[in-house]
């Protein structure tokens, strides 16, 4: 593992969430929980005409699980809902480590998580979030 | 203390590591490697038959094993020591076997809450299987059990009564001797689980008067693949077979069979010899260091990092605020960081911890913790292995973005 892993955007988005509250009006929630970490999120959207207009987790877990799904948040709100599965599509195969440095940009800050692709334990924190939006998009 | 690293434990000396998750196994000494391989390069056989010199040769191996065991837990006869793969099939043999023999509908089995999953499960399946219920003995928050308490939940319905004579989790060792006198007053059979003791302070099977003693090789310098089962002779002896097959018969037909004598009942298949054989020098081996010194070394250290712990803010330790009664094992949560952050950290630095639930989920929800982190020490363990884990544990907080 990286000594640099845990950096300041990481930290950033841990300690200080911007999207970690309750969204009001939110027509889409889910429940996503890894065990083995013992994350527990509750994702909330609120889509309007197929597009994702805000978007909030509550819950607990691991520095990875929830700076990730803050990061996604910030990613994915202002798009529609098949863009939003479009990049988390490219943030799951980051995790295989299966992506270009073109699709790597697309992902802004949420690039910073591609070394969990060699932290097989951390895995399942790092796409606790994105799994939770694509089942519940896919609904 | 000594300062310098005790050599030949082959991991330790040939990596970069400061190994410290010694509850969840230890490292294994040169002596007990050779002993495994040279026991397949020399006398490899299927033992128990005894055809031919070779198979002579594996049998003896193994059985000079058994009586190593039964001496180092002084056991009255080697018939009582039952080789099993790990703790965790030793407890599942009593659940199964003696639980299926003594366990009726309404029957109580107490449990501790500070138990290790593997003697909490195979009781809640077989409290299933019966009709049972299981009774839950709960600790204070830190970590201590009353025994006023115990024999307030002794009644007649109460059959079994499953305890660990140290816990995984606080280090705390209990008084099992009390207990199980307690239990047997009550008519009750007492099982103990010895996995984390049994590697760290003499234990005296027939002392203690417990009816079973679990425990596991590879927590006491031995290959995994090997544990021990002690039980009372004449416990065994009415207690039907856990697993059938190979090896554990007198006489088969094609209507039923007559079953072999202790201690081979219990032990179906061919046999794990390399692992016993590795056992067997793993018992000679902390002999060779001694108990004195084991001891002093881990309570040295165990001493020196609880107090470098309590120096750096935001860090809790679960359990005893007496570094004496933690046995190496130091398990705490530091505000504002998940465990597995921590031991993530940690790894960046080359010290390996333990984080999680530490196969005691019950325990933790009973503390009103999720998870906690754990640094496990083993007497070859250094100062330097603990300054190492001092110095990144003192910056976690800083590197996680906290002032």
């Amino acid at each position: 593992m990286s000594k640099t892993f845990y950096n300041e955007i990481l930290t950033d988005h841990n300690v200080n969430p911007t999207h970690k509250h309750s969204i009001e009006g939110a027509n889409f929630s889910l429940e996503g929980v890894n065990p083995s970490c013992g994350d527990d999120i509750v994702l909330s959207l609120k889509v309007e005409d197929g597009i994702i207009t805000d978007g909030g987790y509550e819950g607990d877990g691991c520095a990875i699980s929830q700076a990730s799904a803050d990061m996604m948040l910030d990613l994915v709100i202002g798009k529609s809902k098949e863009e939003a599965l479009r990049l988390s599509d490219i943030f799951l195969r980051m995790i295989k480590d299966e992506i270009t440095e073109e699709e790597k940009e697309e992902l802004e800050e949420a690039g910073v998580l591609e070394d969990v692709s060699h932290m097989p334990a951390r895995v399942k924190c790092a796409v606790l979030g994105w799994h939770t939006m694509e089942e519940m998009l896919a609904e | 203390m000594k300062a310098a690293k005790i050599s030949n434990f082959p991991v330790l000396d040939e990596q970069k590591i400061h190994y410290l998750d010694n509850a969840a196994t230890t490292q294994k000494p040169g002596c007990v490697i050779t002993a495994a391989a040279n026991y397949y390069r020399q006398h490899n056989a299927n033992p128990m038959r005894g055809l031919y010199a070779l198979s002579i040769a594996a049998t003896d191996a193994y059985e000079k094993a058994r009586q190593s065991v039964a001496d180092f837990v002084h056991a009255a006869d080697s018939r009582e020591i039952i080789f099993t793969r790990n703790a965790t099939e030793s407890l599942n043999l009593v659940a199964s076997s003696y639980g299926s023999m003594a366990l009726s509908e309404g029957d109580e089995i107490i449990v501790t809450i500070v138990e290790h999953h593997s003697n909490f499960l195979p009781w809640q399946q077989a409290a299933k299987r019966a009709g049972a219920k299981v009774v839950f003995f709960e600790c204070e928050q830190d970590g201590t059990l009353s025994i006023e308490t115990f024999r307030s939940l002794l009644n007649e319905r109460t059959k079994i009564v499953a305890m660990t004579q140290l816990s995984n989790v606080f280090g705390r060792s209990y008084d099992v001797k009390a207990f199980a006198a307690a239990a047997h007053e009550a008519g009750a059979v007492f099982v103990c689980d010895g996995a984390q003791s049994v590697p760290h302070m003499p234990v005296d099977v027939q002392e203690l008067d417990v009816d079973f003693l679990a425990f596991s090789g590879h927590k006491m310098y031995a290959p995994m693949g090997i544990g021990v089962l002690y039980g009372k002779a004449a416990l065994l002896e009415e207690m039907p077979p856990f697993l059938y097959g190979g090896e554990m018969i007198e006489y088969v037909t094609r209507e039923g069979a007559t079953y072999a004598e202790l201690p081979h009942k219990f032990e179906a298949g061919t046999v794990n010899v390399g692992g016993a054989v590795g056992l067997d020098e793993a018992i000679a081996f902390m002999h060779r260091i001694g108990w004195e010194k084991i001891i002093k070394s881990e309570d040295d250290l165990t001493v020196y990092a609880f107090e470098k712990m309590q120096q750096i803010p935001h860090i809790h330790i679960i359990g005893s605020s007496d570094p004496l009664e933690h046995h190496g094992i130091l398990t705490f949560t530091i505000d504002g960081v998940h465990p597995h952050d921590v031991a993530a950290i940690f790894d960046s630095e080359d010290v390996a911890v333990r984080a999680g639930h530490h196969c005691a989920q019950p325990l933790h929800k009973h503390l009103g913790l999720f998870s906690t982190t754990r640094a496990s020490l083993a007497f070859y363990n250094t100062k330097e292995d603990v300054d190492a884990f001092i110095d990144c544990l003192a910056s976690i907080r800083g590197r996680m973005g906290y002032e």
